[in-house]
């Protein structure tokens, strides 16, 4: 029997979240102090999460590699995050929400999970507020809103370009609250490095001591991973310099699936590369396209200074190519056009990869007052990084990896294959299909964590009779022996190659191969390539250091490593896809007008990945897809 | 550029540190700071030295893990920006920079430039929180919050948690980052009914971590990525001397 049974309850679409709730069972108020739960990330899915369950009355414990937990990276979105509360009045509505988020993943992803995201999304708005997050207000003193791509509403609620920081900061002060009142203890500077399994359910984690290098044991009754996405394996990405793959790829190697690693979303707002010595690319909030416009020199030999280009020179391709949604369409198309626009060789800059998001119209209209009250720190963080000044001359930008759609498979549930081993926001599949819309992500993981896991975790364990165990257990001993034999081993390979050297050569193949644009012959050269650079990595590693310190290069070869596994699954992955959708466009199912040509009667499916052994190809599983609410149609935004 | 940098090593909090000397040649300007020590530590690698270990994470100015004084000044010379955001542009060829971890009683060392801010942590838990559960909350647009005080709000809350306010302080006050959060919640009709037991034990907890008190210097102001105003230390003496004087909290 397949593993695979989503557990999407019956009944129409905007009922099933209400009744399932009805149906989950309950753990009572006084058992609830008998229970531990881990959770692994302290982002907006881990703390608000592990605060809800605090909350209610379990016992949790959170985990983190920062030195704090409000470090993690969601602190860094910017833009906004979604909700159907259609304050503006424009005609919004959770089915709007619903409908547009399955369009915007390229019909990809599991409608019920999609539904329940957007039913709850109003839930979290006052949520937040009620934390005391600064939303922007009108002048009025109601809470304002802007638009994001893929929509025709404006449903985005923000906070200056700093909406992730502030949502993060209200999820950290509710964790902060439950840490003060003992249901909640917080270990930061800890990295999960692999997951223990007894009698088949995840019941504990080794984790590493990143100020002592010593290896701890945590068991529980759950464990909740909310590790975020695995955009570093293309080493230049807007995620943190620390964001990594390790504790899900652990969980896979023990029993999870992997779904759908193929869709990985490339933003088109980015600040471009320049140097060899670039260590990660920043992201310009897609909010700026509201009132930036994309454009490119209509002439390919015009390298006349972009004030200086009048407008009839100018094609403004989005607006051309997409005249319903213009600026606004959703991420995947409007990096594809960028990158057209440059292998043209339309594109700005010294390197030609780049295009010009342009605020001229939007200073003379509103003044530059209205628009650095919109956008300022983003403008700010511009200059600092490029020195140019983006209210006098236009920005530059380039498509850069982002987020990633794929993730460990749950069910309905957020449960993953292994019972007991939950996932939340960025690092599970479910909700975005094969292409995320702008400030969806910021409203998926507090969905996950305010109001769905504290649901079902709670059925698990009332319906489920956990034996009593503690970490002296033989299963904690086994991987705790594995995992100490695998530091071990980085430190004694003693090669002549930094773990940095390495990350940069996979993240080169990753992004020729299995960036905007994949083939089938550039994919299997990908696999053979990450093959031999993993082979090359066990055998010429320079770790330097010792196993029982801080050691931030032992910290980086741990995560560089299972980088250099994932990278070729996901090569697989885009591989066995023998279609465009969102994210993933094979180069070899494309329209007449260069647009992703999705192939639903052959692929309309999750792809799970199960591990078979480090020398065995994994088995790929099917989840179908039933879409009995939207109609699948080719995706135009024109 | 040609640089040469004296950089803080310490191998841990027990230990004795001192200042090493690196001469770095061939620095872009166009590299962030902390590039600049990547290519340092690629090349203290290389001869099988250990890299300078530092606090770093989203390489963007909202983290706030990168935390070092650069040339006497937290965060480097360049106003509101971090040390991740600050560009070798700043510097000229054959400059002498000095690199230290954030000096301040409750910050000890760990490691290189890496410190222990646990103690931001244990007064955010302090206080720092509406009590609020998670479902059932009213509708948000059911309070109105004049927009100047969202703004305000918004503009305290921007705190980024990094420490160069208690760095630069000569008490090594946590004035700032506290004021901040109290600042906020004050500001706003969901923090006031704990309005006033949070300033008392917020501070009560900052007092108790061994952070100084405020200098009046304002160095914190100046230091602060974050752009965050003194102003909001002002609102946080108005609001502790409230309290004492009102609150019924023993």
């Amino acid at each position: 029997m397949s593993l695979l049974q989503s557990n999407v309850p019956e009944g129409p679409i905007a009922e099933k979240w209400t009744r399932h709730k009805n149906e989950l069972k309950l753990v009572a108020p006084n058992n609830k102090r008998k229970y531990e739960i881990l959770v692994i990330g302290t982002g907006l899915a881990g703390a608000s999460a592990a605060a809800s369950l605090g909350e209610l009355g379990y016992n949790v414990k959170t985990f983190c590699y920062q030195d704090s937990a409000r470090r993690a990276h969601s602190i860094a979105a910017q833009g906004g995050i979604n909700a159907a509360k259609n304050y503006p009045n424009d005609g919004d509505s959770v089915w709007r929400l619903f409908y547009d988020t399955v369009k915007g993943g390229d019909y990809r992803s599991r409608e019920a999970n999609v539904y329940r995201l957007a039913e709850v999304s109003a839930n979290i708005i006052d949520q937040c507020v009620a934390q005391g997050v600064p939303f922007a207000r009108e002048y009025g003193g109601l809470l304002a809103n802007r638009t994001f791509g893929g929509a025709q509403v404006s449903r985005t609620f923000y906070a200056r370009g700093q909406t992730g920081q502030q949502l993060l900061l209200g999820a950290y002060s509710a964790l902060m609250r439950q840490v003060n009142k003992g249901k909640v203890q917080n270990f930061a500077r800890r990295e999960m490095l692999d997951l223990v399994n007894i009698d088949g359910n995840a019941r504990g984690v080794i984790v590493r001591n990143m100020v002592t290098g010593k290896l701890e044991r945590y068991v529980g009754d759950a464990v909740l991973l909310c590790t975020g996405g695995y955009g570093n394996a293309y080493y230049l990405s807007t995620n943190a310099m620390g964001c990594n793959v390790t504790a899900a790829w652990r969980c896979y190697k023990r029993g999870a699936y992997y779904a759908n690693p193929c869709y990985t979303q490339i933003h088109p707002t980015c600040i471009p590369v320049s140097g060899d010595y670039q260590s990660k690319l920043t992201l310009m909030s897609e909010s700026l396209r509201n009132d930036g416009r994309v454009w490119v020199p209509k002439d390919v030999n015009d390298k006349r200074s972009p004030e200086q280009i009048p407008e009839a020179d100018r094609d403004y391709y989005l607006e051309r190519r997409y005249p319903a949604f213009g600026n606004m369409v959703p991420r995947d198309v409007a990096s594809r056009a960028a990158k057209e626009r440059c292998d043209e060789g339309f594109g700005v800059n010294e390197s030609g990869r780049a295009v010009y998001l342009d605020f001229k119209r939007a200073i003379a209209e509103q003044g530059q007052k209205a628009i650095e009250a919109k956008y300022g720190n983003l403008f700010h963080m511009y200059r600092k990084i490029t020195n140019e000044n983006p209210y006098e001359v236009p920005m530059k930008i380039y498509p850069a990896v982002h987020y990633t759609m794929g993730g460990l498979w749950v069910d309905y549930n957020l449960q993953s294959t292994i019972p007991g081993l939950y996932v939340l926001g960025e690092a599970n599949f479910s909700d975005h299909g094969a292409n995320r819309l702008g400030a969806s992500a910021l409203m998926q993981g507090l969905a996950d964590g305010y109001f769905v896991a504290p649901y079902t975790v709670g059925h698990h364990l009332a319906s489920n009779k956990l034996e009593k165990v503690d970490t002296n257990n033989p299963a904690f001993e086994q991987v705790e022996s594995e995992v100490q034999g695998r530091i071990d081993k980085f430190l004694s390979i003693n090669g002549s190659r930094s773990v940095d050297s390495f990350h940069r050569e996979l993240g080169l193949v990753m992004w020729d191969n299995c960036g905007m644009a994949r083939n089938a012959a550039g994919l299997q050269a990908a696999i053979e390539k990450i093959q031999s650079i993993r082979w090359e990595f066990w055998e010429n590693v320079h770790v330097t250091g010792s196993g029982h310190q801080l050691n931030m290069e032992l910290e980086k070869a741990g995560r560089v490593a299972d980088f250099l596994e994932f990278g070729e699954l996901l090569a697989r992955d885009a591989l066995a896809r023998e279609e465009s959708c969102g994210g993933h466009f094979r180069e070899e199912h494309q329209t007449p007008e260069n647009e992703a040509k999705r192939d639903d009667e052959n692929f309309a499916h999750v792809a799970a990945w199960e591990y078979q052994g480090d020398d065995a190809e994994p088995t790929r599983h099917q989840e179908e897809l039933n879409f009995e609410n939207v109609k699948l149609t080719q995706r135009s935004y024109k | 550029m040609k640089l040469t940098l004296h950089i803080w090593r310490q191998s841990k909090t027990e230990t004795k540190g001192e200042f090493k000397t690196y001469e770095l040649p061939d620095v872009s300007e166009h590299m962030s700071f902390l590039e600049m020590l990547d290519v340092l530590n690629e090349k203290l690698i290389s001869q099988n030295e250990e890299p300078v270990a530092f606090d770093h994470d989203c390489r963007e100015g909202i983290c706030g893990s990168c935390s070092m004084m650069i040339n006497g000044q937290a965060h480097g010379p360049d106003l509101e920006t971090t040390a991740c955001q600050l560009h070798m542009r700043k510097f000229k060829d054959g400059d002498d920079v000095w690199i230290e971890p954030w000096r301040a009683d409750a910050f000890p060392v760990l490691k290189d430039l890496v410190v222990d801010r646990s103690a931001f942590d244990r007064i955010m838990q302090a206080g720092a929180f509406v009590s609020v559960n998670t479902g059932n909350a009213p509708d948000a647009n059911s309070t109105i919050v004049p927009k100047m005080n969202a703004d305000l709000a918004f503009d305290a809350a921007t705190c980024i948690g990094c420490g160069a306010c208690v760095a630069a302080c000569k008490n090594a006050s946590a004035m700032l980052f506290v004021s901040a959060k109290v600042s906020q919640y004050a500001l706003l009709p969901q923090g006031d009914p704990e309005r006033k037991t949070r300033v008392l034990r917020m501070v009560a907890q900052m007092d108790k971590e061994g952070f100084g008190g405020c200098s009046n210097t304002n160095e914190c102001e100046a230091a602060c990525p974050a752009g965050i105003s003194v102003n909001n230390i002002a609102r946080l003496n108005r609001e502790y001397f409230k309290a004492t004087l009102t609150s019924r909290e023993s």
